[in-house]
């Protein structure tokens, strides 16, 4: 018998240090410990227990864990902790990926001193929650056509507009909104509890549902001048956060079908039909082998960006390719392995259907697969086939 | 206050026995024993409250390194690890006296360890160090503070716990459930590269003869419990009260 790893055929392990090993083992024990044993009940009654969970996250050190003077992990081990988050549950890597990468990232980039030693401690302890607002009800995968308006009222700005689809925004402490202005798009620090601001959940949802997902309705919210990102103007500013987040989800996605692998490969030599593990079938064996050998290529992927980015060389395209491919190859897997466990697939009692589901919404955030299978192709062509 | 943690590597998993009857330690899966967890956690909460740090001492093969990794990583200052081939079986006399030795390098006000190790299970090593150190020790503690007389103790009894005064140092034994073992943190795991272990050889600690003084010599498993009988059926009331009535349950 063979010595190599399902989850690991190509032994990937071997190229990580001792250091970010230890970093995985810790995400990988505590999401076994406070995740799985609660996970199932909390996507049943669509709830997620934000406030608990960032306190505990918070003193783990995962937010804000790839932010340089903040957790300072390098780019592989900071993905290493969101795949271990994502075998968990797509809701728990959303929850930390939007704080870490999207709300703190977008303040620690282009925030004021003022601004980042205000709020960036206390959402690094976990006692401040954020949230990121730029889609809206009528803009997508087109944010240049926001409506959401910030106006100059003397030294104040006046907000005005709805957000949609917004993650963690009904348990936020505060929202990074992205507004236009007289000087294009700006972005601003909107604490939540200020008068016309609210945040409605968005309920109904049959995927990520142990994540809270919001609108974020502004009617008239009056911000101090100081409210403003200074650092950035234009849609550089939300795309560039999106492309941190993003590269988590590289890592993250490939977290969601080593779980539903993993679960397949095991049902698969337990149950029996005709008298005979159902692995012992070659229909079956070539889904597990496809299924083994595009975790492994998509963690390379991953692993391979990561060290890029190490370097300081990775680009935006690059990032597309890896939110494609992995979020692409992860819901394959999931579909796979639901086939492979039958009736039992589609239930709770099992995390494959979960997965699966939660996947939908990884594909459609961040830049929607034919999103990037754009960008992909105004590479290779040098024709913007957007519009 | 300064504090000893004890730590010992044991196998993830059911440990296996060899040949020789000695747990299978190489080409296994190891972490720190989680029964080490709970004396670590409370010589970091009382260091934490009154000062002093804490210094984790194991024995072990080299791979011993990763238990004392995590628990610098959790927050002790530093390690020390014991290595030597010769230690391989060593027995739990054997044990204590190399962790004696290696507990004295270090000025110390109290030693905290496991019950038990969850692989070995003799829970006799805490007290023979207290012997050999020539210290008071106690065992099966809930609760520990310091107070003028060294200590006050809670240790566990069967029916509650008895409230003891010791003096310091000591040796105490922490159970299971006395304090909740922190996850050690992103940065507790990059500050431990930079924390130092001591590796003591045996000629550093004065001990020569390390052979053990006991042998396992056969391991034999208990019987396997016989498959019990089913009743059932309309006779399954009267049957079930007949067998309770033989086994004198009614
Ligand atoms: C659970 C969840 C959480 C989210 N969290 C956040 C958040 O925290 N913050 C935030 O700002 N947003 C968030 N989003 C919103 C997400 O970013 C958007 O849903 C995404 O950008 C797509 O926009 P849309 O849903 O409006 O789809 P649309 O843009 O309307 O797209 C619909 C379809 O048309 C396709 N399409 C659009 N344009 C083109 C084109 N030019 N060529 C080819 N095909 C095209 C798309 O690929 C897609 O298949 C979240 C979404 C979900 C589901």
């Amino acid at each position: 018998m063979s010595d190599l790893k399902p989850s690991d055929l190509l032994d990937l392990d071997a190229l990580l240090s001792d250091e970010e090993r230890q970093i995985r083992d810790l995400a990988r024990e505590w999401v076994h410990d406070r995740i799985l044993p609660e996970v199932e009940d909390w996507y049943e009654r669509g709830e997620f227990p934000a406030r608990e969970l960032a306190k505990e996250l918070g003193e783990l050190g995962f937010f804000g864990m790839q932010l340089e003077g903040i957790g300072d992990l390098g780019a592989v081990a900071y993905g290493l902790v969101e795949l271990e988050l994502e075998a968990g549950d797509s809701g728990l890597r959303s929850f930390v990926s939007v704080q870490s990468a999207l709300a703190m990232y977008a303040i620690h980039a282009f925030g004021s001193d003022e601004q980042k030693a205000h709020w960036l401690p206390r959402m690094a302890s976990g006692d401040a929650i954020g949230c990121f607002g730029l889609s809206e009800p009528d803009s997508g995968s087109d944010p240049s056509s926001m409506r959401t308006t910030a106006r100059r009222d003397r030294a104040d700005w006046i907000v005005n507009g709805t957000k949609m689809w917004i993650t963690n925004g009904g348990v936020s402490d505060v929202a990074v909104v992205w507004a236009n202005t007289d000087d294009g798009i700006r972005g601003f620090l909107v604490p939540c509890d200020l008068p016309g601001f609210s945040a409605p959940d968005i309920h109904k949802k049959m995927s990520l549902r142990a994540s809270v997902t919001s609108e974020l309705v502004m009617d008239d919210v009056r911000l101090p001048a100081d409210a403003v990102l200074p650092g950035v103007e234009g849609l550089r500013g939300p795309l560039s956060c999106l492309n941190e987040a993003r590269y988590g989800i590289v890592w993250g996605v490939m977290g969601a079908a080593r779980t539903c692998f993993e679960t397949a490969l095991t049902y698969s030599k337990e149950r029996m039909q005709f008298d005979k593990p159902i692995a012992s079938f070659q229909l079956t064996q070539k889904k597990l082998a496809d299924m083994a050998i595009e975790l492994t290529k998509g963690t390379l992927l991953a692993y391979h960006l990561g060290r890029m980015k190490e370097d300081g060389r990775l680009q935006a395209e690059q990032v597309s390719i890896g939110k494609l491919n992995n979020t692409r190859e992860a819901i394959a897997i999931a579909r796979t392995s639901r086939g492979i466990l039958g009736a039992n697939g589609i239930t709770l009692e099992y995390p494959i259907m979960r997965h699966m589901t939660n996947l939908e919404s990884v594909l459609t955030y961040e830049g929607t697969e034919e999103v990037h299978t754009l960008v992909i192709g105004q590479v290779l062509t040098g024709i913007r086939a957007f519009t | 206050m300064n504090v000893i943690a004890c730590a010992k590597l044991v196998p993830t998993g059911t440990p296996t026995l060899g040949p020789d009857h000695l747990v299978v330690r190489s080409g296994v899966d190891g972490a720190l024993d989680p029964g080490d967890e709970y004396g670590l956690e409370l010589a970091l909460q009382l260091t934490e409250q009154h000062g002093g740090d804490v210094t984790v001492v194991s024995m072990g093969p080299d791979e011993a390194g990763q238990a004392l990794q995590r628990a610098l990583a959790m927050g002790a200052s530093r390690g020390a690890l014991v290595s030597d081939p010769s230690l391989r079986g060593a027995d739990a006399l054997v044990t204590a006296r190399v962790l004696a030795a290696a507990i004295k390098r270090y000025p110390f006000d109290l030693v905290v360890a496991g019950v038990e190790s969850t692989d070995g299970y003799t829970g006799t090593v805490p007290v023979t160090v207290a012997e050999i150190l020539g210290v008071a020790s106690v065992t099966a503690v809930r609760r520990l503070e310091p107070s003028d007389a060294g200590a006050r103790i809670e240790r566990m009894t069967e029916r509650g716990y008895d409230v003891y005064e010791c003096p310091l140092p000591a040796v105490v034994t922490v159970t299971a459930g006395a304090v909740e073992p922190r996850y050690p943190s992103l940065k507790g795991i990059m500050q431990a590269k930079q924390k130092p272990i001591d590796r003591p050889s045996l000629q550093d600690l004065g001990l020569s003869d390390t052979k053990a003084t006991q042998t396992v010599t056969a391991v034999k498993d208990a019987p396997t419990k016989a498959g019990g009988e089913i009743v059932q059926g309309d006779e399954a009331v009267v049957r079930i009260a007949d067998l309770l009535a033989e086994a004198k349950v009614i």
